[in-house]
């Protein structure tokens, strides 16, 4: 039951780019179209769940074991980093129709602040290494609902007559602050 | 005004003004957006940011002939990671409040696109003063713009400016500014100002990360990805100034 109050608060109440602002330049950058925006979330969702994994698993019975908790960022990033290179080389060679769809994404997710920041959330709440896997995976969903969104509404906005200083980035912030008004309904949930 | 390239004051004034990183080149948005609740919170994640950027563009222009040309992410990686690992433990020891709030947020500089981007595009080739004095510079211009996106949100969301009340009593704060849909509104509206101004003064407004190139070097692009090289950003670069003639293509 609290694993199920994990996820939807991470995918939902606590929403990763309307609450926590993680994630944000992925967001901004690749929600132009709504068919791209879903590739980028269906990626994050794979490597988050994987690096939420990884690094659950050698903070465990690496980093504690040896007292050297303190390396937990550098550790973490050259992980994410390794983990993105592995995952880009193993599907292009065993699964090449996924590698078509997130391939072109996947470098993009090293500097992508979500990643990094769910793994320290994961320990710095002291979950365990299912809970943390959960965890990363509802929080990636929620990435993929709110990027998926933005895009949609993006494309509405195409047709609209902005004003012009609003052009480009601000009218997106301003667009995502009323998504993230709205997401505070979620609240509700708790 | 002209100055020279590359010389301190130059690369001061460019971080601070021409470049400014949060609104020119939108870059590093997540503690920009995260970290404003308060002007107190602005301003030490700006000058923990400064400290980290300076200190990590010094050791990458020293290194910039020993690292290999094709280990160069991973070496910067691991230079600014130390550096962040140290400011963190001091922030934990010296500014236990501080360190509080901004939380997981300062773990997080190791993945803040200014850094990053500055050590690719400027640190790994420049000279060490060079280097050092542009950390300064866009560094102090991150930090002027956290402080004064968290001074707007602390006067219209709580009504005080680094906790000393200042708002009359009749006013009524909006709490939504503190939260998280007010950094959102107040960083969008501040840019939009800046985009008045330079339409004003005739200068195409700020980098629009939505068009094409997205910080003006390609490491940050979000687009790296999915570019087919070099030439389309140059050609994107050389088309906007172009198409911004009569300001079209804001």
């Amino acid at each position: 039951m609290e694993i199920i109050m994990i996820a939807i608060t991470a995918c939902l109440i606590n929403n990763v780019v309307l609450s926590q602002f993680l994630g944000i330049c992925a967001f901004l950058g690749v929600s132009q179209k709504s068919d791209s925006a879903s590739g980028m979330g269906m990626a994050v969702t794979f490597v988050l769940t994987l690096s939420s994994l990884v690094c659950g698993v050698i903070y465990k019975f690496l980093l504690v074991p040896f007292n050297v908790e303190y390396l937990k960022t550098i550790a973490f990033i050259l992980i994410v980093a390794a983990l993105v290179q592995f995952v880009e080389m193993f599907t292009k060679k065993f699964v090449p129709s996924l590698y078509e769809a997130l391939g072109i994404y996947l470098p993009l997710i090293t500097t992508n602040c979500a990643v990094l920041g769910v793994a320290l959330l994961n320990v710095q709440n002291d979950y365990d290494i299912l809970t943390a896997t959960i965890h990363g995976f509802a929080t990636a969903i929620g990435f993929w609902l709110a990027i998926v969104i933005l895009a949609f509404i993006r494309e509405k906005m195409v047709f609209n007559d902005v004003p012009k200083p609003f052009r480009g980035f601000p009218i997106v912030m301003i667009t995502s602050a009323l998504m993230s008004i709205a997401f505070f309904g979620f609240a509700a949930l708790k | 005004m002209k100055l020279k390239k590359d010389t301190p004051l130059e690369r001061i004034i460019n971080g601070i003004y021409t470049e400014n990183p949060v609104f020119c080149l939108i870059l590093g948005m997540c503690p920009t957006l995260a970290t404003t609740t308060s002007a107190i919170n602005g301003l030490g994640m700006g000058l923990s940011t400064t400290i980290i950027l300076t200190l990590a563009e010094l050791i990458i222009s020293l290194l910039r002939k020993i690292i290999p040309d094709r280990m160069r992410m991973p070496a910067y990686i691991v230079v600014i990671a130390s550096f962040v690992t140290m400011v963190d433990f001091l922030m934990a020891g010296f500014t236990p409040s501080l360190y509080k709030s901004l939380g997981i947020y300062i773990p997080l500089i190791v993945v803040n696109c200014i850094i990053m981007g500055r050590a690719e595009a400027y640190a790994g080739k420049m000279k060490p003063i060079s280097a050092f004095f542009d950390g300064l510079g866009m560094g102090f211009g991150f930090t002027i713009a956290l402080f004064l996106l968290g001074s707007v949100r602390e006067i219209i969301g709580a009504g005080t400016w680094f906790g000393v009340k200042i708002t009359p009593a009749a006013y009524v704060p909006v709490n939504i500014f503190v939260l998280a849909p007010g950094a959102f509104l107040v960083l969008g509206f501040l840019v939009a100002m800046m985009n008045k101004l330079k339409i004003g003064a005739g200068r195409r407004p700020g980098v629009d990360p939505t068009q094409g190139n997205m910080c003006g070097d390609c490491m940050n692009c979000m687009k790296l990805g999915l570019c087919s090289g070099k030439a389309e950003c140059e050609a994107v670069k050389e088309a906007v100034p172009a198409a911004d003639e009569g300001n079209k293509g804001v």
